[in-house]
């Protein structure tokens, strides 16, 4: 269960990021590098805020400058998801 | 030193060239129509310079476009046409020492005004993180020298309406002094936006009919968008590199009222112009022609006449004037340097643009307004007027090249 979660959150956040560095989706992959994909501070800061509305998450300017690299990004979101999943109450 | 211009590029309702540019204004075209980029049920007013048809996608990646608010998209239109006309050598000199000065007066306060929108009018807690590099009003200057590599002085001047021509003013002078071997100077303006366009009506001053500068039954201004840029350079480099100069640039003045935020004083206007005739070494009697400030408010268009005569005295009555916003709208920050090219256009193909839609004589701007009809006339040299609110004038004098 959990792990279909965070497969589909991985999809999401990838799909946004490649929406919004205008790249093919199969060239951005959780392993991937921002400077593979040319992912420069001010995408960083783009794709943060896209992530956020993707999610309805808040991520923390302290945490976001600790991410360098996509898969950090993803268990981030991951982790925030699953917060506010288990602070909310049920459906 | 002296200083030509050797490339002109410009995007505005009456053109999305140069080549377009000068077939709307020598057939006397308005370009002024309905509103459409903001909800006009929003408005009082419902008439508009837009620059129709313009499609950002055609000329920008998408990952491009993300970055750059309608002001600075235009810029860097006009400002790639400019460069590609004058043909620049993109030598080491050139990219250190050569300056880039833009002029706007809102900037990219479009994309504030979305960000703004999402925090008041939608309730979000969260602002687009691009908001700031979108909406700096020295993003056009900015993407310029990226896009050319060019790493000398670079800014932006905000003085309202005057803003693209106190830019050029400023540039030409950095260029005849020695300091910049050339500069790309203009401006950009892209105001159609709900709350700007409100502060507009909230003045009272923007007609629902369309602009008819110096006619009788006037009824204010039309906003414009859109950007022109032009490349200047000294007339010995320019010889020396085998560039063609399309005009002089001989003289800019610039002066302030000193008096009333929004209430033009004659005196100001006039003593831009004599500064500009003065700082050009011509005699008065050389001028044959001035492209007008002519908004085609009552404030506006009859203190500007009152200039001209207190300016030019017995010599006013010969010279022909015409304001080209009755037919590419008030553009504001742009205004000036769509009017340069206006200027230069009409110096180099001998035919000068009329006033359009002027239907009747008005007995307090009785000078020769060229109405809408453009007039076969090759003159030797020409003025072109910009009066800002808060009372900033700038006036840039061309000379036609032998």
């Amino acid at each position: 269960m959990s792990e279909t979660i965070s497969e589909t959150i991985q999809d999401r956040a990838l799909r946004v990021i490649a929406t919004k560095q205008g790249l093919p989706l199969d060239r951005v992959r959780p392993e991937s590098t921002f400077e593979e994909l040319g992912i420069d501070s001010l995408d960083r800061l783009n794709i943060l805020f896209e992530l956020e509305g993707e999610f309805d998450i808040q991520i923390d300017d302290e945490q976001a400058k600790q991410v360098t690299t996509l898969r950090q990004m993803i268990d981030g979101i991951t982790k925030l998801v699953h917060a506010k999943a288990e602070s909310s109450p049920a459906q | 030193m002296r200083v030509v211009v050797t490339g002109m590029g410009v995007v505005c309702a009456a053109g999305q060239d140069q080549q377009e540019f000068w077939s709307f204004l020598k057939e006397g075209r308005s370009a002024i129509g309905g509103l459409s980029l903001v909800d006009a049920n929003l408005l009082k007013f419902k008439k508009a310079a837009e620059v129709s048809g313009y499609d950002a996608a055609a000329r920008f990646a998408p990952k491009e476009l993300a970055f750059l608010d309608r002001f600075a998209q235009f810029a860097l239109i006009s400002a790639a046409e400019a460069v590609t006309q004058a043909g620049v050598e993109w030598t080491e000199e050139v990219r250190e020492r050569g300056a880039i000065i833009t002029g706007t007066s809102l900037g990219g306060r479009r994309a504030e005004e979305d960000g703004y929108w999402e925090l008041f009018h939608h309730k979000r807690t969260r602002v687009h993180p691009l908001t700031i590099p979108l909406s700096m009003s020295n993003a056009g200057a900015s993407h310029i020298s990226i896009q050319y590599g060019m790493q000398g002085p670079a800014y932006t001047v905000s003085t309202a309406c005057s803003s693209s021509a106190h830019a050029i003013g400023q540039a030409f002078w950095m260029v005849r002094s020695g300091m910049a071997p050339m500069a790309i100077a203009g401006g950009s303006e892209a105001p159609m936006f709900l709350g700007g366009l409100k502060a507009w009506e909230a003045m009272r001053v923007v007609s629902n009919d369309t602009c008819r500068p110096f006619s009788a039954d006037r009824s204010g201004l039309v906003l414009g968008e859109g950007s022109a840029i032009l490349v200047l350079e000294t007339l010995e480099g320019a010889l020396a590199r085998g560039a063609r100069p399309l005009a002089e640039i001989v003289g800019f003045g610039m002066t302030s009222d000193a008096s009333h935020l929004t209430q033009p004083s004659f005196e100001g206007a006039e003593r831009a112009m004599r500064k500009a005739v003065l700082d050009s070494g011509l005699a008065p009697e050389q001028f044959g022609y001035i492209n007008a400030h002519g908004t085609a408010t009552l404030a506006n268009d009859r203190t500007e006449t009152a200039a001209i005569r207190a300016a030019f005295g017995a010599h006013a009555n010969r010279l022909a004037i015409s304001s080209t916003k009755s037919m590419h709208g008030h553009a504001l920050g742009a205004a000036g340097a769509i009017e340069a090219v206006a200027s230069i256009l009409s110096l180099r193909h001998g035919v000068l643009p009329p006033t359009a839609n002027y239907t009747s004589p008005d007995s307090e701007c009785d000078l020769d307004v060229i109405p809408n009809a453009a007039r076969t006339l090759e003159v030797e040299a020409c003025l072109s007027n910009s009066f800002a609110f808060g009372g900033l004038n700038a006036v840039l004098a061309f000379r036609k090249m032998p």
